[in-house]
């Protein structure tokens, strides 16, 4: 049974949901359509001018783990990320002014990543649903 | 049920227990995330001979499971493991000079004879120590040979205590304590017809020329070798006769020196920065390999603009240290 993250203080998918994200997180392809996706979605995000700012003087390999992790998380897979972690780690990002535009870019820079992959807009939608779900706590809503 | 061998201690396994929760369970202070093999924080290295399971370093680059890095959270132990967090090896082992001459007005060449047998890959680094306790990483830049030597390039700098002393005091035949060799950028084997894009400033030249020697001597490697040494003047830019000559016998290893500051000889050395040169000559990174040594900020920038570019993370082996 994959682990399933949990927003806030509690778990907000239902049995139902779970099941359903497992399967979504094996039509994608597992850990190996993340690892594909993360190389291209990442890229992507880097080289936005609209978001590309919120990135400067990263280290890079510990921003690509953060990113899998999320990729990890809306692909419906195991991922162990709280809701107050997003809120902590987003929190200097929304005081230099991220806000819902910048939330809307990254969807769109995920959704055109598993476009290029050949993933079926429906999946895409079921991703960009999971994603959508963290809106509130990245920017501390 | 086996046991865990971690900052000098053995703490027993529970049955499918992980390493991360055996040493959690004994109150060890490790860093860890997700606690499901993907965020990486809880990054360990396996020094025993043994390999890891293979399981536990999924995600993990080639080069650091080549090192028996592994994931302790997703790493059920079949046998006794010895542990460490990286970078905190403190064995050290004993070197005597066989070598040392300079290789230009500020950089030294420093060439040890481990008394044992040692194992390292070409590009990786280790910490030198001297009598006094003073420690400094330098970069191995040479290849595993029959008589267990290292070669390692210092730049000597004015108030550098540790250079200093390799300069002024240290004499052949003199000791020497070193550690185990550690890092991850280091040449790779398998994809033989890669191309590689090596980019070095100062003496991020050391751990390159090892990497070089090991694609080209030891595999073969027949991708095409690039490599851009980059210096404010031509005196930083040691090395260039060796590396002219194993370009004329090597018809697919290419030598770009740049001078970033005044260059009185165009024809001999190109004009600019040699990150910015490299990647404006190759704009389409995509299945390359990259290699980064040098300044932290030119490493930083270069490692960014190369993933742009299309290299894959995977690809890219980066090494800052201030030269």
């Amino acid at each position: 049974m994959l682990k399933i993250y949990s927003i806030g203080q509690d778990s907000i998918m239902s049995d139902t949901l779970n099941t359903a994200n497992a399967s979504l997180f094996e039509q994608l392809g597992g850990e190996g359509a993340v690892n594909a996706a993360v190389d291209i979605f990442y890229r992507k995000v880097l080289a936005d001018q609209r978001i590309n700012r919120f990135f400067d003087g990263v280290d890079m390999d510990k921003q690509a783990a953060k990113q899998k992790a999320f990729l990890t998380m809306a692909f419906g897979g195991p991922a162990n990320y709280s809701g107050r972690d997003m809120r902590e780690g987003h929190a200097k990002l929304v005081q230099l002014g991220l806000n819902d535009s910048h939330f809307d870019t990254v969807i769109e820079n995920l959704a055109a990543t598993l476009s290029e992959l050949g993933v079926s807009s429906e999946l895409i939608g079921q991703v960009a649903a999971i994603a959508e779900t963290t809106r509130a706590d990245v920017l501390g809503k | 049920m086996t046991r865990i061998k971690f900052d000098g201690q053995f703490f027993e396994t529970e049955p499918s227990e992980t390493v991360l929760q055996t040493l959690l369970r004994n109150n060890m202070q490790v860093p860890y995330g997700c606690r499901a093999g993907v965020c990486q924080s809880c990054l360990m290295r396996c020094l025993d001979d043994l390999p890891v399971p293979p399981a536990s370093q999924v995600g993990l680059k080639a080069a650091q499971q080549v090192d028996n890095y592994f994931l302790p959270c997703i790493c059920q132990p079949k046998n006794e493991m010895s542990v460490i967090l990286p970078r905190t090896e403190d064995v050290w082992l004993e070197g005597k000079v066989v070598d040392k001459y300079a290789l230009s007005a500020n950089v030294m060449l420093l060439e040890i004879e481990s008394k044992a047998p040692f194992a390292f890959l070409a590009g990786q680094f280790v910490n030198l120590r001297n009598k006094a306790g003073v420690t400094r990483s330098y970069s191995i830049a040479t290849i595993p040979n029959a008589s267990h030597t290292l070669t390692f390039h210092l730049r000597i700098l004015p108030h550098g205590q540790f250079s200093r002393w390799v300069a002024n005091e240290l004499e052949i035949g003199m000791s020497l304590q070193f550690s185990q060799a550690q890092g991850s950028c280091h040449y790779m084997e398998g994809q033989l017809e890669q191309p590689l894009l090596l980019i070095g400033t100062g003496t991020g030249l050391a751990p390159l020329y090892g990497i070089i020697r090991d694609a080209l001597d030891i595999h073969h490697h027949s991708g095409d070798i690039h490599l851009f040494h980059g210096s404010r003047d031509a005196t930083g830019l040691y090395f260039e006769s060796q590396l002219r000559d194993m370009a004329a016998h090597h018809t697919n290893f290419h030598y770009t020196p740049c001078i970033s500051g005044e260059n009185s000889d165009q024809a001999r050395y190109t004009q600019g920065r040699a990150n910015q040169i490299a990647l404006e000559k190759y704009p389409q990174l995509n299945g390359w390999r990259v290699y980064l040594c040098g300044q932290p900020d030119m490493v930083l920038q270069t490692k960014k603009m190369a993933y742009l570019q299309g290299a894959s993370l995977k690809d890219i082996h980066a090494d800052a240290f201030l030269s």
